[in-house]
């Protein structure tokens, strides 16, 4: 159990952590998300007794990081996987490290073993790719099977192979009641892996929910429906019908409406009743990085100045697809919902309008009340207000 | 709470495991040796040369360790990499993370390769003296005069706490080129120099390396040098208190600075 209360962290004039406080429990993996220079790293040098909050603390199991008895036994970490003196084989990092705690020798071995880098164990480290200096990191983490486990972005720099094995090692640490507290600026990675996400921006805390709920708070189903555009009037028609049945509905800028609060076989009978013709009926869900991007959007620190390459800093990954290509000019709400990985893949060739997605109709946390409510046709125009996140420094829960 | 000789144990892993160590200690055994000998040597063959003070003064203890003065610089880099290779790697923050207690992890370490460097700078001497008394023939001297057993262990001992210096200065610093930087030409040249010019040499005799390498003259005002104000051992001890306070410094800023 990692807790932290009021953790602050001022360089200078500069607030890296502002009055943070969340607890890691036993039994989960925890994911740690922010954009970068969030203050993730920060927080973890904190946990680890690196660097002295300027105010708060934070304790593991109780204890502050420097009194711990025995701490390799106790608290794995991976901070930076290339804190390694490059001329020393990973074997003898290795047990450098295992001696301070009185591990044997053997157990050095056995995590070389772990991690899959028993064929180089004699090789200098300096050699080493990111990815096999990411292992070795991890693997000094295992050494003293410790009940707390912290990585610092652990899949930076693995192949799909590595990032596949890291998600079920922490799946597997959590399984057996240990504390894992990951970090990533992927949303994706974490959905993938936590149990429980803390979000935090600008050093402060965005959201700490389980991810289950931060689906549910974050993602929305929605119907588009689109009528032939020749004919306005079967789109009031269509629009008043389904506002009647207790849909709430609103129009994007292309002429398609956004219907939410119905299910799809209801809205093709109230179009059949109301004698409209459908041009397109189609299922939707916002994606969690598209939650999460608009959740940090306001508090992004390092922005890049020219959009035109933005879709890369989105890596389009299958079971993930409910993201990525963005078809429509309202950008966002791509593929089809369902099971993940049946999201057919849209070709991404519109050209993305904004970093985020505009929230969903009426279910959307940080939305005013009055775009929430809103009973007409309603563009929910991505306003700076609500992008940059008016509330996003509270707490939603 | 990481138990000292645990952490002992891990240092000397650490040390041992990269190839800098053996190469910067063999290095300055090996300059210092040969250009203790190749000094030697030529002191002997050009002794009729010297000045009528030199020859008066002429200390074959001394002249014996000529060396040094170039193999310190190789003990400088070991004391700087040991510390240093810590802070540029990152390493630091694993060891750290792993050795909470600060002042434990830094003593430790500089209690393994200090001890490292005092064993390998009396190895110097040693070898250093005898084969310069064999190059100098009739003009040497043996161990069992007076004072030169005194002069040979503190010539070892000068080189081991150049090498500790050199860590304090360098945990102070947290970086490797800037400590590099600064003790290099500090020794090799800034200390010759103000030593040999007027006024100046009043404060360069207190430095670290004038102060302590006093310790490796068997006759007052050896070669024609200036009387100085502290004996052998005094000399000794103010390098000694130049040590005590970089290794103090090196702490202080170990245990109150974010790693």
């Amino acid at each position: 159990m990692i807790e932290a209360v009021g953790l602050t962290k001022r360089y200078g004039a500069k607030t890296a952590v502002d009055d943070l406080s969340f607890q890691v429990r036993p039994g989960a993996v925890t994911g740690f998300l922010g954009p970068n220079g969030s203050g993730k790293s920060t927080t973890m040098r904190m946990i680890l007794g690196l660097d002295r909050p300027t105010a708060g603390h934070v304790t593991i199991g109780g204890h502050p990081y420097r009194s711990l008895p025995n701490a390799p036994r106790q608290v794995g970490a991976l901070l930076d996987a290339k804190a390694v003196h490059g001329g020393r084989t990973a074997r003898a990092h290795l047990l450098s490290l295992a001696q301070l705690a009185g591990i044997p020798a053997r157990r050095v071995d056995e995590v070389l073993g772990v991690v899959g880098l028993r064929d180089v164990a004699k090789r200098r480290s300096s050699g080493f790719s990111l990815g096999m200096g990411q292992r070795l990191g991890i693997a000094a983490a295992l050494l003293g099977d410790p009940q707390v486990l912290l990585f610092d972005e652990p899949v930076n720099g693995l192949d799909p192979e590595g990032i596949h094995w890291v998600r079920n090692l922490m799946k597997t640490l959590a399984a057996e009641g240990r504390t894992v507290f990951v970090s990533s600026h992927l949303m994706s990675e974490m959905a993938l892996t936590a149990d429980h996400l803390i979000v935090i921006g600008r050093g402060r805390l965005l959201s700490d929910m389980s991810v289950t709920d931060f689906i549910s708070a974050n993602s929305a189903d929605f119907a588009r429906v689109r009528v032939p555009e020749n004919a306005p009037q079967e789109r009031e028609k269509l629009t008043s019908s389904l506002i009647e049945a207790g849909g709430s509905v609103m129009s994007e800028p292309d002429g398609a409406l956004r219907v939410t609060g119905l299910p799809l076989p209801r809205i093709s009978d109230l179009a059949h009743g109301a004698d409209v013709r459908l041009w397109e009926l189609s299922p939707h869900r916002a994606s969690l990085e598209e939650a999460y991007m608009r959740m940090t959007q306001g508090v992004v620190d390092y922005r890049s100045t020219d959009d035109a390459k933005a879709g890369l800093l989105e890596p389009p990954q299958a079971p993930y697809g409910a993201y990525g290509p963005y078809g429509d000019a309202q950008g966002g709400y791509g593929a089809a919902p369902g099971a993940p990985g049946h999201g057919q893949p849209q070709p991404a060739e519109a050209p993305q309008q904004s970093w985020y997605a505009p929230p969903p109709p009426g279910q959307n946390p940080y939305a005013t009340p009055g775009h929430a409510a809103a009973p007409h046709p309603a563009a929910p125009e991505p306003s700076p207000a609500d992008a940059a996140g008016t509330k996003t420094s509270e707490d939603p829960r | 709470m990481a138990s000292v000789p645990a952490v002992l144990n891990s240092e000397w892993t650490k040390i041992r495991t990269v190839s800098s160590t053996t190469w910067t200690l063999i290095c300055a055994f090996a300059v210092t040796v040969a250009m203790s000998a190749a000094l030697c040597a030529l002191l002997n063959a050009t002794f009729d040369d010297l000045s009528e003070a030199e020859q008066a003064t002429f200390d074959p203890t001394l002249v014996s360790f000529s060396g040094t003065v170039l193999g310190q610089l190789a003990m400088v880099v070991f004391g700087v990499l040991v510390v240093g290779t810590e802070y540029s790697s990152g390493m630091i923050r694993t060891s750290l993370a792993a050795v909470p207690q600060r002042g434990t992890l830094l003593f430790s370490k500089i209690t393994v390769a200090g001890v490292l460097a005092l064993v390998v700078g009396l190895l110097t001497s040693f070898v250093s003296f005898f084969l310069g008394q064999a190059l100098l023939g009739d003009r040497g001297t043996d161990l069992g005069a007076d004072n030169v057993l005194r002069a040979v262990v503190g010539a070892g001992l000068y080189m081991g706490l150049i090498a500790i210096f050199s860590m304090g200065v360098t945990a102070m610093l947290r970086s490797s080129m800037l400590s590099l930087g600064i003790l290099v030409p500090f020794f090799f040249l800034i200390s010759q120099i103000l030593i040999a010019v007027p006024y100046a040499k009043d404060v360069a005799r207190y430095f670290p390396d004038q102060a302590g390498s006093k310790i490796m003259q068997v006759v007052p005002e050896a070669m024609g040098s200036d009387p100085s104000p502290y004996g052998p051992w005094a000399g000794l001890g103010i390098m000694v208190a130049w040590v005590v306070a970089a290794v103090l410094g090196g702490y202080l800023v170990l245990k109150n600075r974010d790693a």
